[in-house]
């Protein structure tokens, strides 16, 4: 690598629309690090889907990319069209947790299950943030949000497990308190074949974040990085030991037959029958 | 069989020529979500469409399966999804995506009765607004109506080409009847087949959406950095979610293209349209009573015209409101409750009486007996 990394390469000339301390920045630049350190000189081989909330609006329209910003948790549908129609691109979905595990959950277990070609980029920051702080599937127990003024009495989900247990073929997670494990897992992923998840769990100040009491975006930070357990420590942990705590690490890694290999597959054995 | 259906006369039942016709028009994309009176039509191209190189899958619900079809479209492919009332409703968001970023796809809607479960196995002619105005927002449509196998083909072929000729979502508004009957159908030589592709933009263009009525669509990755979106956008596709010129601008002409355009999107049959006494107005499985009603009351004396819509919207209003200057009284028969008949009094102005006929339940078609009966009534003054 002989070129000098720079951000401003793969984006449009237009300013990032995020708040100050949101941890979309963090993401952005890690992806894209991941994108120049796997020696892209462009993002001419990239598509780009994306839902509606705040981590939908880091590749669409900021990157100098063809991006398809879809509705509402409908991104990863859009992207199994457009996969399947052009196997021969990388197709890249950003989301939210709102958007991937709330209202658009189903598709992204299917997808896992399909073993879908594409790599999921989640940015959890446990909370709607683009309308006000509302609580999410993946809001901690207890935690006050707008529409829990008394604290969570839900459970959070636990994506990347779910995403495990459906069949994708390379998960993770991390903080954006982890920004070189956040990057080499972004990395990872996108030379996976098959279906890739990276949960980057990140932090909200603006609507999370001063409701929890934790002010600024460093507070954020430390809180994330004190929260973390490595995969391997939780797994010596007791479940009521982990109730609050953030799992880190490489999840699975596998090879497996993917559903674009699979339907054309079928179209080879359909001609030659018909 | 690797290609579209060879020239020849067959006996195929509705879904199997919409499937057919898919095929002919260039489909080469279908994901949808099992569901009666529709499912043949998956079944069909599941198939078929691998033989001619196409991809088919069915996604775990109908909202997946239009979200996939919208982004076959962006990756290139003409594409399809079929579906009944119910699946239609949750199509309803992605209907919105697809007219706002001038996405071409078809959607086969086969209507039985609802609305919800309702009866599932039985015909309606029940979702003609939702075709409509099913999806929120300042919007317009174009919808086909086929009454007989043949126009399964011919008017999904037609579909695909309104789709790709004006950049914007199609639907085929099918019902339970059509789509299950079976009868003759001719294909025609694939040279007779007119099929139309989307305009693509040239190498330096950039405003795919907008500058020209119908902008040139480029696919992802042709190296245009087209950025899509679904909220209001300028004509190179960026966002602007507040200047209220932009939004106005944007949706006068999506709206615009179709409805400047209508009188070319009209497709109809017409008899005695300029001299009746009473005239029909109808459209899909209802209209194949009329061709009787007409022979029996001409043997009664009395004088019947009809226009038999194949396209419901945009509405026909200039075709409709011509057969009111010449006909003393018009019927509009519908497998529903009143759905076009306020469509066509609108478009009437007054000028004439517009009676609605109307039955729904079972499946039941309104029978020539039934609309003789009312026209007799109503001309004869019988009340």
């Amino acid at each position: 690598m002989t070129e000098r990394f720079s951000a401003r390469k793969y984006l449009r000339d237009i300013k990032l629309p995020f708040c100050l301390g949101c941890g979309d920045y963090t993401v952005t630049n890690c992806f894209l690090r991941a994108v120049h350190e796997l020696e892209h000189k462009d993002l001419s081989k990239f598509v780009f889907c994306s839902g509606i909330g705040c981590a939908s609006w880091i590749p669409s329209p900021y990157f100098k990319a063809d991006s398809i910003h879809t509705t509402h948790g409908r991104s990863i549908p859009v992207a199994t069209g457009v996969k399947l129609v052009r196997p021969d691109l990388n197709v890249v979905v950003f989301g939210g947790d709102g958007d991937l595990v709330g209202i658009g959950l189903s598709h992204l277990i299917h997808a896992a299950r399909r073993n879908l070609d594409i790599t999921v980029i989640m940015v959890n920051n446990m909370v709607y943030g683009m309308t006000g702080g509302q609580v999410a599937p993946t809001t901690p127990l207890k935690a006050k949000t707008t529409t829990t003024p008394y604290g969570n009495f839900e459970y959070p989900l636990d994506a990347a497990r779910l995403v495990t247990t459906a069949g994708a073929s390379h998960v993770a997670r991390w903080t954006t308190a982890h920004i070189e494990q956040l990057k080499e897992a972004m990395k990872k992923a996108l030379r996976t074949k098959g279906f890739a998840f990276v949960e980057a769990v990140s932090q909200c100040p603006t609507a999370f974040g001063r409701r929890v009491g934790l002010k600024t975006a460093a507070d954020m930070l430390r809180w994330l990085k004190k929260n973390s357990v490595p995969l391997k420590e939780a797994e010596r942990m007791a479940e009521e030991e982990l109730i609050g705590k953030i799992v880190v690490g490489e999840f699975v890694h596998r090879q497996l037959p993917t559903f674009t290999d699979a339907v054309y597959e079928v179209i080879r054995e359909a001609k030659k029958s018909a | 069989m690797t290609k579209a259906i060879p020239q020849g006369t067959y006996f195929w039942q509705g879904n199997k020529a919409c499937a057919e016709g898919a095929i002919t028009a260039g489909c080469r994309f279908f994901a949808g979500y099992p569901i009666t009176p529709a499912s043949e039509i998956a079944e069909h191209l599941a198939k078929r469409l691998p033989q001619v190189g196409g991809i088919a899958i069915q996604m775990e619900d109908e909202i997946a399966s239009l979200g996939a079809v919208i982004g076959a479209s962006w990756a290139g492919a003409k594409a399809m999804t079929a579906t009944s009332g119910p699946g239609f409703s949750l199509m309803q968001e992605n209907i919105g995506y697809a007219f706002m970023t001038e996405t071409p796809c078809v959607i086969v809607d086969i209507q039985r009765a609802g609305p919800s479960t309702g009866q599932a196995t039985k015909c309606s002619q029940g979702d003609v607004m939702q075709a409509r105005w099913g999806t929120h927002g300042d919007h317009t449509m174009i919808a086909l109506s086929p009454n007989s196998v043949q126009e399964m083909f011919d008017l999904t072929i037609r579909a695909f080409n309104l789709a790709e000729k004006y950049r914007t979502l199609v639907v085929l508004l099918a019902d339970e009847i059509i789509a299950h009957m079976r009868e003759e159908i001719t294909t025609p030589p694939s040279e007779k087949i007119e099929v139309v592709n989307r305009k693509k933009p040239e190498k330096t263009e950039k405003a795919f959406f907008g500058s020209q009525e119908i902008p040139p669509m480029p696919a992802v990755g042709e190296g245009y950095n087209v950025p899509v979106t679904g909220s209001t956008h300028n004509e190179t596709g960026h966002r602007y979610t507040a200047d209220p010129i932009v939004h106005r601008q944007l949706l006068e002409r999506l709206v615009g293209k179709i409805e400047r355009n209508a009188d070319q999107l009209v497709y109809y049959e017409g008899y005695n349209v300029d001299d009746c006494e009473a005239g029909i107005i109808s459209y899909g499985c209802t209209s194949r009573a009329i061709y009787e009603t007409v022979e029996f009351a001409e043997k009664t004396g009395i004088k019947v015209g009809f226009i038999r819509l194949k396209t419901l919207w945009p509405f026909p209003d200039r075709v409709v409101w011509e057969m009111a200057q010449n006909a003393k009284m018009l019927f509009v028969p519908e497998m529903n409750l009143k759905q076009l008949f306020y469509e066509v009094k609108r478009a009437v102005e007054g000028a004439v009486p517009v009676f609605p006929i109307n039955k729904i339940g079972g499946g039941e078609m309104i029978t020539p007996e039934e609309l003789l009966s009312e026209i007799v009534r109503r001309t004869r003054n019988l009340d």
